[in-house]
């Protein structure tokens, strides 16, 4: 406003700037903010040069250092650890503008190696790949904007389903066995120690061998109540993580153990052990 | 077999695959037991594109092939359908991965020259975790760092058939014509014009 107001500021591009750019300042809480919406270096200062409306073929780097390093003195007063590559590139654009500011050689007439090219290249390099980041982020992304369609093919339609064998059955085919048992019982006092897993592992092995089993064929008498009851668990543990299936013709006909899906090794993974007591 | 069998049966057969499936995968499939050629396939799935442009469920062809899915437009509305919502991908990752796509097969360090910032672990895990990007070989240079390509898997989530349908990726490297000594300069000839990998994955296993 005031024409005699003395001295410029400083010339950009030839033109004296009388006034602080008011754009210059950012609240410091607006820094996190910014951070976040900053991917890297390369991005912060493609957006100074964006917002400066400059041309990045014609950089005007003591403009965009100034900007840049402000940012990057936030970022140290707020202690990030970020700043680390902010820096590298301010210690970058410090070494363009030291270098156009110190006497060319006269021998060097060439105006080819102009210390801006390479960063004029990244930023064009980097530019192009924010822009595909965009375009990408715009196509129509799985999940988002659209979903696979499938259909069930009925193949095995004409075989029916097995009966799904209840808790009650199971149950009630445990008894059984345990009757068996009881009938059969001989006095024993040693303490015998059954692992749940390791029974797992026989029991699959014996799968293997005959795909179908009855399940009282996967109790041994002499285990008595004890082993009776870790062989349970484990037809049970096996069951449940679908490597053997149960399946009867009807209700409370006899139950058949069959190979379900055998994943390798699966079976032999160390576990826990059921300790379980033999009757004292 | 009259023409609308064949029809439904191509169409079910789409339908019925886990995944998505090419002309030939039909061909050795479900046509495995009809003396049918490539184009008569094609054009069964052209007619079966037709009879589906304006249902919620399309046909579409995308990178690894034929599929059926759903409108674009109903993404929002079906999204309510889960509890969890959409995956939304940082700056980062997409810039990352979209500079795997333009410049592959491509070194970390090379990514990182051009990011300005390094390649958090993180990124290049969930983008090989989503089978988006893979290494294809190694760069025969001290340490030999891992080369990364796209996959089909990325175009089909993203609904391309080639990276070059994003235009800005679609162009070729920035010239330097100055200074061929640039550090980040590497033996450049990544002309990326087109399919993601098979072309890419020849360059790539040096070794």
């Amino acid at each position: 406003m005031q024409q005699q107001q003395s001295l410029p500021l400083g010339f950009v591009r030839g033109e004296p700037v009388l006034e602080k750019p008011e754009n210059l300042y950012i609240p410091p809480d607006a820094l996190e903010l910014l951070l976040d919406a900053f991917s890297g270096p390369m991005d912060l200062l493609l957006y100074l040069i964006r917002r400066e409306k400059l041309d990045i073929l014609d950089l005007p780097i003591l403009a965009i250092i100034r900007q840049y390093m402000a940012y990057v003195e936030m970022m140290r007063e707020l202690k990030l650890e970020l700043a680390a590559d902010y820096l590298v590139m301010a210690a970058m654009l410090a070494e363009i503008k030291s270098r156009l500011l110190l006497p060319r050689p006269p021998s060097d007439e060439t105006d080819e190696d102009d210390p801006r090219a390479e960063l004029v290249r990244r930023l064009q390099e980097y530019e192009i790949v924010r822009q595909g980041a965009y375009e990408l982020d715009q196509q129509p992304q799985q999940e988002r904007d659209f979903f696979v369609a499938n259909a069930l093919a009925q193949v095995q339609a004409s075989q029916a389903a097995p009966v799904e064998v209840g808790l009650d059955e199971l149950v009630v085919a445990l008894r059984a066995v345990m009757q068996q048992i009881d009938v059969s019982q001989h006095h024993q006092v040693s303490r015998e120690v059954l692992s749940t897993r390791e029974r797992m592992s026989q029991i699959l092995d014996r799968l293997q061998q005959t795909p179908k089993l009855e399940f009282t064929q996967l109790f041994v008498q002499q285990e008595g109540r004890a082993g009776a009851v870790v062989s349970f668990l484990a037809i049970l543990e096996l069951n449940k993580e679908g490597m053997l299936r149960l399946i009867q013709a009807e209700n409370f006909s006899t139950i058949y153990v069959h190979v379900g899906y055998v994943h390798e090794g699966a079976a032999t993974s160390d576990g826990e052990t059921h300790e379980a007591i033999a009757d004292e | 077999m009259n023409e609308q069998q064949l029809k439904q049966l191509v169409e079910a057969a789409i339908f019925a695959a886990t995944e998505a499936v090419t002309v030939d995968n039909l061909l050795q499939g479900a046509l495995a037991g009809y003396k049918l050629n490539r184009p008569r396939v094609r054009q069964i799935i052209d007619e079966l594109m037709a009879d589906y442009s304006d249902r919620g469920v399309q046909l579409v062809e995308v990178a690894s092939g034929y599929r059926f899915q759903t409108r674009a437009e109903l993404g929002p509305a079906l999204a309510n359908m889960w509890q969890e919502r959409a995956p939304k991908y940082s700056a980062a990752l997409l810039e990352t991965l979209a500079l795997i796509a333009w410049r592959q097969p491509i070194t970390r360090g090379e990514i990182e020259a051009v990011r300005g910032v390094s390649v958090s672990t993180n990124i290049i895990r969930t983008l090989q975790e989503r089978d988006w990007v893979k290494v294809v070989g190694h760069k025969e240079v001290p340490g030999r760092p891992a080369l990364y390509a796209t996959t089909k898997a990325f175009l089909d989530y993203f609904s391309l058939q080639s990276v070059a349908d994003l235009p800005a990726l679609a162009v070729t490297r920035p010239e330097l014509s100055s200074d061929p000594a640039a550090p980040s300069a590497q033996p450049d000839d990544t002309d990326n014009d087109g399919d993601t990998r098979e072309r890419d994955a020849d360059k790539a296993i040096l070794h």
